[in-house]
């Protein structure tokens, strides 16, 4: 009986502690997502919202809730929310009284159970007692420990019923009846009482709220939870009818008031940019049916600009028409502010990318077009070798017996080859100065003499009726430093051109000083001056104009190149002044020609760029020459200009620094190698005369010779390669001693060379001729005029490795008259030098043992120190003997410093540079040749 | 006869300097001919077979070497080149200036190749050359001058 007590408790336990426990309330609140009331009620009333920013027209509200599926699908929802609490609470209630009716069963059952002991005790006295009262207190125990229990203060029946008696006595007895009697009575009292508790339920039941009630409970609760919610938010939340008038507006920070907005439209609520486009978009989506999104920048007097994010959806009425929108807005600003940010940076890296990329092209072109200038560079230098071997070879086949036709045929072919060799040098030429490979050498020269000769030549090969003319001012100094085979080759150049464009008249050339330019002072004397516009130049720089205005400020140099009468001696004067003084001198070339028109001043100097296609056709070349002077000039450290009228004639003006020579080296002038005056008697007179005049000849001879017609074409050829160009100055006296002695010497003795027509041609034909590369009649005249020389016994040492090139040289040597020492390198070079004193070495640059460029390294130091001290250092072994001899025998001559000549393989301008720093005078290039050998010999050995 | 023989000498010579054998440089030596020393050319273009077969056994002997010596190579084709280009053999001369280009790469099978070559145009440009020599000695041997080149120009 115990037992099953025991196992009844429980059971009874757990129903109640089950229902305690609201677990099903929470699930019923967690449909609104709403939490329960109760303690989040305390929650909301913290934060009780003073003020109601929203702003609503209830009406609509309501009108909303009932017609609108929206609405009644909310109001449903709340009915529903509100079922599921009243279910619950109906649940609870029933569930109370399912306890109570049990505790009444159970208190029933103890009751007989009472009834039941009192009868056991009567039947068996003592029965055990304890199991009562341990159930008792097991129950109390239970009890206790359900703390929740709602109804503790009606269950209260486990208490100890405590008797202060002797057990089994009457007076127990007695006592123990009334004890469990006066239980009784609680027990009924509390039955009682639960019936009235009941009763009492059922009455509040009734008097409970209505559904409504607490709906619209909810239903605030809901508001507030959105208040909370909104009332920092960026947001803008509206409802607007069908007329796009407002009938509902939350805005957190409303800078207007209810009446200003509800019932009015956008339009009318404010102005500015985005306004309309905003409402249109409602509209829109109200038309549409369809929710949308959009980004509208605001750009108003009432918040200024400002950027939303608009969500808008369309209400619809329960027979399906939209009868209004719901509309939503979020600043956006700065986030689109940001985005706009992020956007140009993005924009801004890729333009970056792309320039980069376009840069790196632009590099890889310019690369590409680097090499492939040097390609041309190094083709056409291939083509020049056997295209020179193509024309020397159309020359002797010209000299053997042909008939009429085929000297026709010649004479094409060669013009053509001299065309092509002529492009081919001026290619080279020019992608040499483009480079930046082309060296510029420093050499007196006197200027008269290279107009002079210019001028020579260019009358030798006309064929026009022309004057040419040359006039040098007074002031112009006799020598000066300069890279004379460039400056001749401009003013080669500028003369054929000019010769090339004018029918009549004359061509001519004026040489004076001009104070140093100011734009290029500025840069620098020696800097090129590249920014110097040719064209803005040209129209003012007409003929003399501008030389005297920056007289006074130009440096002391220049005015003492003043134009003044007694020229020598000033010169002298400012020579001891200053050892090196520059000078600038402008030199015009003028013609009485076709001129230039003004639209092709500015290609003028532009590569392979003529005047016009038809001139090209008319007068051929190739369009390179004038883009060479150019550039040669620029990198001189001049400007070249032009100026021209039209039909009546161009002057090209190119104004180009020159060194002076110092006053030391003025004593060498006899054995300038621009100079070879031998049998000319007005040596002096010459020097000084600056006016050379050539006047027209007669047809009648002009044509007389085929070959002569064409040499003038092959000149420029000559200055291709670094030597030629001094063949022609050396070549000249060579006609005057050679031609008509007495003519010769009148002509130049007199200020004005004045060659009368006859004599003139004679005088000037050998010389033409003489400067063909086919050196026969040279080599035989130099026979002849060597051999003279040869009482001079000049000392040559030729230090050469190679057996043939050896033969070949002494060979040579030998045809000009001249004995040689050859020794195999450069070692034995020096202790050659240190023997015995030579007059020229003719010194190859690369050999075993030790090359050219130390051993005259070594020979430099000896002359400069007079010990072989670093010879002995660089291992030569030196033969003391002789040594002492040689200084007290020689000393003046060997001290002397001897001219040693390079002979290299490489005619790159680089492997001169070379020769040059190490004390070298200058270079043949090899394979040596009679006209290069009779060259050097010329110039060192006078 | 000896007109004959001039003007197949001409004609071969202008063939050799059309064809690129030679260039002006030979004209050169020919014009260093003269009474006082008349086998000149052939002097010289015989030194030149000497001194040419002698490097070009070097260097195909230095080629073979296991290591093999660049610098030798270097000076050796240097000297080919000055000879060649001396003479005026400027096929010769053209090859070696490819040779030395290689043997600054210091690349063995182009040296290899580019001596092959030089040989070869050596052995063209020697074969040409006994011909021209011969044809001089012909003309000699008839008791007619050799005509050079520069005669007539």
């Amino acid at each position: 009986m115990g037992c099953e007590m025991e196992s009844d408790q429980p059971e009874d336990l757990d129903v109640v502690l089950t229902s305690m426990w609201p677990e099903d309330m929470n699930e019923a609140g967690r449909q609104f997502n709403v939490e329960r009331p109760g303690g989040d009620q305390d929650m909301l009333e913290e934060v009780t919202i003073n003020k109601e920013p929203n702003i609503v027209d209830f009406q609509r509200l309501m009108e909303l809730t009932n017609y609108s599926d929206k609405g009644n699908w909310q109001l449903a929802k709340l009915v529903k929310n509100w079922e599921f609490k009243q279910a619950n609470v109906v649940r609870l209630l029933r569930e109370e009284l399912d306890q109570l009716s049990k505790q009444q069963q159970e208190v029933e059952l103890k009751k007989l159970e009472i009834l039941e002991e009192h009868r056991f005790e009567k039947d068996g006295y003592g029965g055990d007692k304890r199991p009562i009262s341990i159930l008792d207190e097991n129950l109390r125990y239970l009890y206790q420990d359900a703390p929740k229990r709602r109804k503790d203060d009606v269950v209260s029946q486990g208490e100890i019923v405590a008797i202060d008696a002797e057990y089994d006595s009457v007076v127990y007895w007695k006592q123990r009846a009334m004890h469990l009697e006066k239980l009784l009575e609680a027990s009924l009292q509390r039955e009682q009482v639960l019936v009235e508790k009941l009763q009492e339920s059922i009455d509040s039941l009734e008097r409970q709220s209505t559904p409504v009630e607490e709906l619209s409970q909810v239903l605030k609760r809901a508001d507030n939870f959105l208040h909370f919610v909104l009332q920092n938010a960026p947001v803008v939340i509206g409802h607007q009818d069908k007329d796009m008038r407002y009938r509902f507006i939350f805005n957190h920070f409303p800078s207007l008031g209810e009446q200003d907005i509800i019932g009015k439209t956008d339009v009318e609520i404010f102005t500015g940019a985005g306004v309309k486009e905003s409402q249109d978009f409602k509209r829109e989506v109200l038309e549409r049916g369809l929710p949308a999104k959009r980004e509208i920048t605001f750009e108003t007097e009432l918040f200024g600009s400002k950027t939303f994010l608009i969500y808008v959806e369309p209400v619809f009425s329960k027979a399906g028409e939209t009868i209004g929108v719901n509309y939503m807005g979020m600043e956006v600003t700065d986030q689109v502010r940001k985005r706009e940010k992020m956007a140009k940076l993005r924009e801004e890296i890729a333009v970056q990318k792309a320039k980069e990329t376009e840069l790196n092209k632009t590099i890889h072109i310019t690369e590409e077009t680097m090499r492939a200038k040097q390609m041309l560079a190094t083709m056409s230098h291939e083509i020049r070798s056997p295209l020179s071997g193509v024309v020397s070879m159309t020359e002797i086949l010209a000299t053997t017996n042909l008939d009429k036709e085929q000297r026709q045929l010649l004479k094409v072919m060669l013009s053509s080859g001299d065309l092509v060799l002529q492009l081919i040098n001026d290619i080279l030429d020019l992608s040499k100065v483009e480079s930046g490979v082309m060296k510029l050498e420093a050499a007196k020269f006197r200027p008269r003499e290279v107009v002079k000769h210019v001028l020579q030549t260019a009358a030798a090969s006309l064929q026009k009726l022309l004057t040419l003319e040359g006039h040098v001012a007074e002031d112009v100094p006799i020598e000066v430093i300069g890279d004379v085979l460039r400056i001749r080759q401009i003013l080669t150049n500028l003369i054929s051109n000019a010769i090339k464009f004018t029918h009549e008249g004359k061509v001519g050339i004026n040489l004076y000083v001009v104070p140093e330019p100011s734009d290029v002072n500025k840069q620098g004397s020696e800097k090129k001056s590249r920014d110097q516009s040719t064209l803005s130049a040209n129209t003012n720089g007409n003929g003399h104009a501008d030389n005297s205005p920056s007289c006074e400020e130009s440096e002391l140099n220049n005015a003492s190149c003043d134009q003044n009468g007694d020229q020598m001696d000033q010169d002298k004067e400012s020579r001891t002044k200053a050892e090196e003084r520059v000078v600038w001198i402008r030199c015009d070339v003028y013609d009485t020609g076709i001129g230039i028109p003004e639209h092709a001043m500015s290609t003028l100097f532009k590569k392979y760029m003529q005047v016009g296609a038809d001139t090209a056709r008319k007068y051929g070349g190739t369009g390179l020459g004038l883009a060479i002077c150019k550039q040669l000039v620029e990198l001189m450290g001049g400007y070249l200009t032009v100026s021209s009228v039209e039909q009546h004639g161009s002057t090209f003006t190119f104004v180009l620094p020159y060194k002076v020579s110092s006053a030391s080296d003025s004593d060498d002038t006899d054995e300038l190698s621009d100079t070879d005056q031998l049998g000319d008697d007005g040596y002096d007179d010459d020097l000084n005369s600056g006016v050379f005049l050539f006047p027209p000849r007669t047809l009648g001879t002009l044509f007389s010779s085929q070959i002569n017609g064409r040499i003038p074409k092959l000149l420029p050829n000559s200055y291709g390669n670094n030597c030629n160009g001094l063949l022609e100055d050396s070549h000249l006296p060579c006609s005057n001693k050679e031609g008509v002695s007495e003519e010769g010497s009148d002509s130049s003795g007199g200020a004005v060379e004045t060659a009368s027509s006859v004599p003139d041609i004679d005088n000037i034909r050998p010389v033409a001729q003489q400067e063909q590369e086919t050196a026969s009649e040279c080599s035989s005249t130099n026979r002849t005029r060597v051999e003279k020389s040869e009482a001079k016994q000049h000392k040559i040492l030729l230090v050469e490795d190679n057996k043939i090139n050896i033969m070949v040289a002494k060979s040579m040597m030998k045809q000009l008259g001249y004995a040689i020492d050859v020794v195999s390198n450069g070692a034995e070079a020096v202790k050659a030098v240190q023997r015995s004193s030579y007059h020229l070495i003719l010194m190859d640059v690369c050999m075993p043992v030790m090359d050219g460029l130390q051993a005259t390294r070594l020979i430099r130091s000896f002359e400069e120190t007079g010990s072989w001290d670093e010879a002995v250092k660089a291992g030569v072994e030196m033969e003391v003997t002789s040594h002492q001899s040689c200084l007290t025998s020689q000393v003046e001559e060997t001290r002397k410093r001897v001219p040693i000549v390079a002979m290299t393989a490489n005619t790159v301008s680089e492997s001169a540079d070379e020769c040059y720093a190490n004390g070298m005078d200058s270079f043949v290039s090899k394979p040596i040749t009679l006209q290069s050998l009779k060259q050097c010999l010329q110039r060192y050995l006078v | 006869m000896e007109v004959q023989l001039q003007r197949s000498y001409l004609e071969y010579c202008n063939a050799l300097f059309r064809e690129g054998f030679l260039d002006g440089q030979f004209v050169q030596l020919q014009m260093l001919r003269d009474d006082s020393n008349p086998d000149f050319v052939m002097e010289v273009v015989i030194l030149f077979f000497e001194d040419s077969q002698r490097i070009l056994n070097e260097l195909s002997k230095t080629l073979d070497e296991q290591n093999v010596d660049f610098k030798k190579i270097d000076a050796n084709v240097h000297q080919l080149k000055g000879s060649s280009s001396s003479i005026g053999a400027q096929r010769v001369r053209n090859a070696c200036i490819a040779f030395r280009s290689f043997c600054d790469a210091q690349d063995v099978e182009s040296c290899l190749r580019c001596l092959q070559q030089v040989q070869q145009e050596y052995l063209l440009v020697k074969s040409k050359l006994e011909a021209l020599l011969r044809l001089e000695q012909q003309i000699v041997a008839a008791g007619g001058v050799v005509p050079t080149l520069n005669d007539f120009s």
